[in-house]
This record gives structure tokens, C-alpha cells and sequence, in this order.
């Protein structure tokens, strides 16, 4: 019981981040028809927002520190971030420890902006080219977006840490009554959950509550008729695409602690997300989250010790599985609509 | 001409000269000149010219004709690989075996992913090849390490059985041969300052690919390739007219299957050794750059593409920023200083970054790839002379008819 529990759990931050990414994937397929390759690109540049961000607070000045001596007796030269000037050193310090969640102020307007000129500069050219060219351009362009990640910050992973705040483990075990240390789980990825939950929460009541979903919703199921009853679909369309660019940002940025972040992690998670779409079912916006969980999860079973023994290496290929089993026997995927990219 | 009418042939012919002049084309700079490092005969590199060329030639005929985007080639790469290997380890270390096998074995892994993956079209077909890939990768990186050697990959060795082999002595190095011709031998040819390689592995390979190329024509020119064509011009209209589409594409999977595990088994022939990264991803998704740059659809156009990318990667790659600053020196320092900023991403490491752009300008301005820009230069010529009858204009003829 204990050990099916912790995989669940551990499931959850992957999944959570699947989740996440397929939710935008799948809102740029429904509302604007276009299968983006270079999705995992945004995620993989929302990372990179984070470590920005982190580095520009602790920019630093030299400053001749009369106070301390070294053993000749000259006075030491000491780094001080900028940002002890303006806040004082307590707050700075806890700034540069907040680094992480606060960087989503700056990766949210960056994300957005990065969606808007690759939906009004790329993307709009091809809305009436096959599938394939949509592919094909996007996945160039993310070729291109890993290219000069990796030009500027180099093919190693940069460690960011979490708020230490959040350092250690919780144990969820002595608080359900198993014995303690059974269950243990780290505080960042119970952060990250409830953010994934959070926003896709919004995500969602912003679709179904505002007016401005229901007029997205209604394009997405008929964007002709929307358009001829004088409403200017193609501007909400943008601003959607802006706000999938900036889901799979926010994603990134968090999921930063979790795994350091390097110029190959946008295309791991996208192949990943990708089948992760497929099987929720093409343009299904519950169907993308729910598969996101559930294949999240899954791996982490796949994982454990019991079941290698008696399937040696399945942890490596169940989400690919799973994805071609559900392609075969439902066409539409998990809940898929009908009629959306049925062949 | 073998069939061919009197275009093909000369494209044949033309491609033929091309391929076993190469160690001439290829090295049209002197030794020690600065230029140098643009030259690109050497055996290693020429090889893999060819090599990924016939790769291509058989994703296109897949891609190309029926519009059936894979992400998934490079899994019949590497199986064609490995069972080369295997050949060379238990067999003999002639080439023969190895690459026959080679085929057979990919031929039969593309049979069971396409019979599935085919049952989808779309970008469903895509990601179902892709998963395939990925698994295959997957598990060679894993739990077939006893079959692949896992991370550290494969190499002939000393103690292999190699039953049809006579016993090496001890200190032989086990080489890849042809009857006894070893792959690396071949001969310099001196001439002033100009070195010319003409290397035995080359000319195996290119005439292999010379064979492919032929037999790719051969099917873009059938009734077959007509019904592939059709498959991908409206495949709901020849359903209408009674015809099942489903045996064709197959074919032509298996076939692009089969040309993926002849360049995977010539791949060790040349350089005997594996790893499974050659499955990843990311080279299914080289080999759909490489045809879509040349022009998909179109006889010359993988080839063209697939050697333009090898020669890029090998090439580009090697130039550095001492390299930059001695070709601009004769230029005032301040702007030496800024062209070399400005060129420098682009090159060295950098030339994914110079790949991925110039694929997505392709896909943007050109889809027929380089070929439709040679038809585009060759129009501006045509005025002149409409009887200038060249391999564009026969490009021209056979671009397919826009998809979907």
C-alpha cells in the first residue's frame, strides 16, 4: 500500500509537468489547427527564464570591505549583489533564495511576448499549409530556440535551487499512519503540483467563466461562423496562443528545481508530450490533463523494483505502449471529439 | 537506357559521374592553402555522403510519394546495423553477409511497425512511428544490452567465432572486407599541390548507391509509384474507386525500411562499430531534414539534400574563430572584430543553430527544397534558351502535385 501510494506520488511532479505542456499543445491544436513541434522549446526557454532571472539577482559589485582583514592587513574585497543595496542584506538574501517562484513575474510577460511574435511572425503563414509544413517549420524552429539557449548558457545542466524554505521532505507516511520515513516526498514537488493544479484550474474556469473563453470556445468548435458574426477570432486566437506559450513558460521556470535545466530538456519533454496529446485525444483539453496524469503516473509504476523483475526495461517504453495500444484500439484517443484530425 | 527513358538516364548518368569523380569534385582546393578546410575527400566524409544519400532515397520514397511523414527511420538504421555487426562477429568480416542480412532483417521490422503503424495516417502515423523509434532506442540503451552492448555499443573483436573466417593471428585487427579488399585500402594521387584519396570503401558505397538510385527511379517510374502518388494526392478518391491502399503503402514502407538497413549495414562495413544513439530520435528526424532540404518528391533532391547537410555538419563544424579572424584580417580591426562576432555563433558548434535555420527557411520560402530553387534559377535561363533541357526541368516534370 505504502509503496503503490509513493508512486503515485512520484508520479505526480512528472506527470504534473506533462500535463501542463500537453494542456498548451492542445490549446494552440484546437483554437488555431497548428501542430507546434516547438513547444518543448517554450517550456525549455520558461526554464531558462528562471536561471535569467536568478542570475540577474545576484549580480554583483566589488566593494572594498574595511571591516575584514586578511592576513597582511589589507582590506578584503567582498562581492556584493546589487540587490543588497536596494533592500538591505536581509531582504536581499531573501530574495536571491526566492529566485524561483518570483522569476514567474518576469518569464509570464516573456513568455507571452515570445508567443505572440512566433504565432503574428511564423505561425500565421501557416495556417493553410499541411500538417507536415506546420511540423516541419516548428520543429526547425525548435531546433533553432535550443540552439541559442545552448549558445548562451552552455550544454551543461545549471543547478537552480529551490526557496530553502522548501529544501526538505515531507513525510506523508507518519502524517497517514504507516511508519515514518516510508513515504517521504520533497516539499518543491508538492509546490509543484498544486501550481500545476492551480493553473490548470485557471486555465479552465478562464475558458468556461469569461467571455472571452466562451468566444474561443465557440471558434474553436466553428471559427467560420464566429468570424462572420463580426467577432475578430484571429486576435483572441493570438492571445491564446500567448497564453499556451506562457503556460508551458510557467511550467518550465518551476520545474526548474526538479531537474537542472539543460538545452535538451524542451525536446525530451515534447516527444513526451506529444504522445501524451495523442492518447488524451486530439483537441481535448480535459483529455490532454487527464492523460498527462495518468502516463505521468504509470511510469513511475513501471519503475518500481516489483515490476522490473518480471518485465526487465518496460519503465523505458510504457508511456510509448500505452500510446500505441490507445491509438489502435481508440482512435480518438482518451476523449477525444469526433471529427477532429480523425484519419 | 536499362530501361529508363532518355531524362532518367541521363540523370542516372549524370549522378553516376558525379558520385565516382567525387574524390576530384570533392577536393578542389591544394593542400596547405586556406581553403583547405573545405575540402571534403576524404574517405570518412565521402562515405557518409553516400551512405545518408541512400537513406534519404528511401525515406523518399516513402515521404515522398505517399506523404507518410516517419519519425521513426533511424529505428531501421540502427536494427539494419546491428544485424550487420552480428554478420561480422559470427560469420565472416566480408561485407556481403553483412549488408544482405542487414536488409532482410530491417525489412522485417519495418513489415511489423509499418502493418501497425499504417493502420493511422496524419501526424497519428508520425507519432506512431516515433514511439517505435523511441522504444527500439529505449530498449537497445537497456534491457538488450546482451544483443546491442547497451551504452558501450558494438565492435568486431579478436575472439568472435567468425565460422567462415580462417583464425586471425594474434595482434590481426579483425577488418571489414570485400573478398579480401579492406575497406580503408585505396591510394593517394599526387598532383602539384592537389592530394586526391580514392579510398575501396568509397566506391563500394557509391556504387551501391549508384544501384539504389536506380532502382528509386525504377519505382517513382511504375505503376506502383503511380499508385503511391496516388495515395498521396487524395487517398479517400482511389478508396472510392475500389482500390485498397493499405498493401501499397506498406510496400512502400517496407521498401524505405529495406534502403534504411542497407545504409545502417553499409555504415558498418565502413566503420565497424554501433550505439544506439544512431536510433534516437533525433536522426529520424535528420533524415527528414535531409529529404525535405533537397525536395521531397523528387528523384535528385535526398541526395542532394543529404549531402549538402553531411558535408554542412562536417564541414562548418570544423571552423572556428582563429579561422574566422585569418579569413577577415586583411579587413580594418574594428569591423574584423564585428564580423567575426557576428559570423561566430553560426559556425563551429554552432551549425545546428546555421541547420536549423536554413531548414526552416526552406520549409517557409521553397517547400520543394533546393531542387525547386535550382527549377526557379533554371527558369530565369530558360527564356533564353527553351530548349535548355536539364535536370530541373525534369525535376520540374516530376514535382508531385501540391499535397493535401
Amino acid at each position: 500500500m505504502d509503496a503503490i501510494l509513493l508512486q503515485i506520488l512520484n508520479g505526480m511532479d512528472k506527470g504534473s509537468a506533462y500535463a501542463l505542456i500537453a494542456l498548451g499543445l492542445t490549446l494552440i491544436f484546437g483554437t488555431l489547427g497548428v501542430v507546434n513541434f516547438a513547444h518543448g522549446a517554450l517550456f525549455l526557454i520558461g526554464a531558462f527564464c528562471a536561471v535569467t532571472f536568478s542570475k540577474i539577482l545576484s549580480l554583483s559589485h566589488v566593494v572594498i570591505d574595511e571591516s575584514q582583514k586578511d592576513f597582511l592587513g589589507n582590506p578584503l574585497k567582498v562581492e556584493v549583489p546589487y540587490i543588497y543595496d536596494m533592500f538591505g542584506q536581509a531582504t536581499g538574501d531573501v530574495i536571491i533564495d526566492w529566485a524561483v517562484p518570483l522569476s514567474l513575474l518576469f518569464t509570464v510577460p516573456v513568455m507571452i511576448a515570445i508567443g505572440f511574435a512566433m504565432e503574428r511572425g511564423l505561425i500565421k503563414h501557416f495556417y493553410k499549409r499541411p500538417h507536415a509544413d506546420q511540423i516541419l517549420v516548428t520543429f526547425g524552429l525548435a531546433i533553432v530556440l535550443a540552439e541559442i539557449v545552448k549558445y548562451f548558457y552552455g550544454a551543461n545542466p545549471i543547478p537552480t535551487p529551490a526557496p530553502s524554505a522548501f529544501a526538505g521532505s515531507f513525510d506523508f507516511g507518519a502524517m497517514l499512519g504507516f511508519d515514518p520515513n516510508t513515504i517521504i516526498y520533497p516539499y518543491w514537488r508538492l509546490v509543484y503540483f498544486a501550481f500545476a493544479a492551480v493553473i490548470i484550474g485557471g486555465v479552465f474556469a478562464f475558458l468556461q467563466f469569461t467571455t472571452f473563453g466562451m468566444v474561443v470556445r465557440a471558434g474553436m468548435a466553428d471559427r467560420e461562423t464566429v468570424g462572420l458574426l463580426g467577432i475578430n477570432i484571429d486576435k483572441r486566437f493570438t492571445i491564446m496562443f500567448g497564453i499556451a506559450a506562457a503556460v508551458a513558460g510557467v511550467a518550465g521556470a518551476m520545474y526548474a528545481p526538479i531537474n537542472s535545466p539543460n538545452y535538451n530538456m524542451g525536446m525530451d519533454f515534447l516527444v513526451l508530450s506529444f504522445v501524451v496529446v495523442v492518447v488524451g485525444g486530439m483537441g481535448s483539453l480535459p483529455g490532454a490533463v487527464l492523460a498527462g496524469f495518468l502516463l505521468g503516473i504509470l511510469e513511475s509504476f513501471a519503475s518500481m523494483s516489483v515490476v522490473l523483475e518480471t518485465l526487465p526495461g518496460i519503465n523505458q517504453i510504457i508511456i510509448y505502449l500505452v500510446a500505441i495500444i490507445i491509438l489502435l484500439t481508440r482512435p480518438r484517443g482518451l476523449m477525444g471529439r469526433k471529427g477532429v484530425m480523425e484519419d | 537506357m536499362f530501361g529508363l527513358n532518355k531524362k532518367d538516364a541521363g540523370l542516372l548518368i549524370v549522378v553516376a559521374i558525379l558520385a565516382l569523380a567525387a574524390p576530384f569534385i570533392l577536393n578542389p582546393f591544394p593542400e596547405g592553402s586556406a581553403m583547405a578546410q573545405f575540402n571534403a575527400g576524404y574517405p570518412d566524409l565521402m562515405q557518409r555522403l553516400v551512405i545518408f544519400g541512400i537513406f534519404a532515397i528511401g525515406f523518399n520514397i516513402l515521404f515522398g510519394l505517399t506523404g507518410y511523414l516517419s519519425f521513426g527511420h533511424a529505428a531501421f538504421l540502427g536494427v539494419g546495423s546491428y544485424a550487420a555487426i552480428w554478420m561480422m562477429k559470427l560469420l565472416t568480416m566480408n561485407v556481403i553477409p553483412a549488408i544482405v542480412v542487414s536488409i532482410i532483417i530491417a525489412g522485417l521490422f519495418s513489415l511489423l511497425v509499418g502493418f501497425i503503424s499504417l493502420r493511422r495516417s496524419g501526424i497519428y502515423f508520425s507519432i506512431l512511428t516515433l514511439a517505435f523509434a523511441q522504444m527500439s532506442y529505449a530498449l537497445a540503451y537497456s534491457v538488450l544490452t546482451p544483443i546491442t552492448g547497451g551504452e558501450t555499443g558494438l565492435q568486431p573483436k579478436y575472439t568472435d567465432p567468425r565460422v567462415l573466417d580462417k583464425a586471425l593471428e594474434a595482434g590481426q585487427q579483425p577488418r571489414a572486407n570485400l573478398f579480401g579488399l579492406e575497406m580503408n585500402q585505396g591510394f593517394q594521387l599526387e598532383m602539384g599541390n592537389w592530394v586526391f584519396t580514392f579510398n575501396a570503401g568509397y566506391y563500394i558505397a557509391a556504387v551501391v548507391m549508384l544501384v539504389a538510385f536506380y532502382l528509386s527511379i525504377r519505382i517513382f517510374r511504375s505503376p506502383f509509384g503511380m499508385m503511391l502518388r496516388a495515395v498521396k494526392s487524395n487517398q479517400q478518391r482511389m478508396n472510392y474507386t475500389g482500390l485498397n491502399s493499405k498493401p501499397y503503402t506498406l510496400a512502400a514502407f517496407v521498401i524505405s525500411g529495406m534502403y534504411a538497413g542497407l545504409a545502417g549495414g553499409l555504415l558498418v562495413a565502413m566503420d565497424t562499430q554501433v550505439g544506439a544513439e544512431r536510433m534516437f530520435w533525433t536522426a529520424s528526424g535528420e533524415v527528414v531534414l535531409m529529404t525535405i532540404l533537397g525536395g521531397a518528391g523528387t528523384l535528385i533532391g535526398p541526395v542532394l539534400g543529404a549531402g549538402f547537410i553531411k558535408y554542412m555538419e562536417n564541414i562548418v563544424s570544423k571552423i572556428n574563430k582563429s579561422v574566422l579572424e585569418q579569413w577577415f584580417a586583411f579587413m580594418p580591426d574594428g569591423i574584423e572584430d564585428v564580423l567575426v562576432a557576428i559570423i561566430y555563433p553560426f559556425v563551429g558548434k554552432g551549425w545546428h543553430l546555421t541547420l536549423g535555420l536554413l531548414f526552416m527557411l526552406v520549409v517557409i520560402f521553397l517547400p520543394g527544397g533546393l531542387v525547386e530553387g535550382g527549377q526557379r534559377i533554371g527558369k530565369m535561363f530558360r527564356r533564353r534558351d527553351a530548349n535548355a533541357n536539364s535536370i530541373e526541368a525534369d525535376a520540374a516534370e516530376q514535382r508531385k502535385p501540391a499535397a493535401e
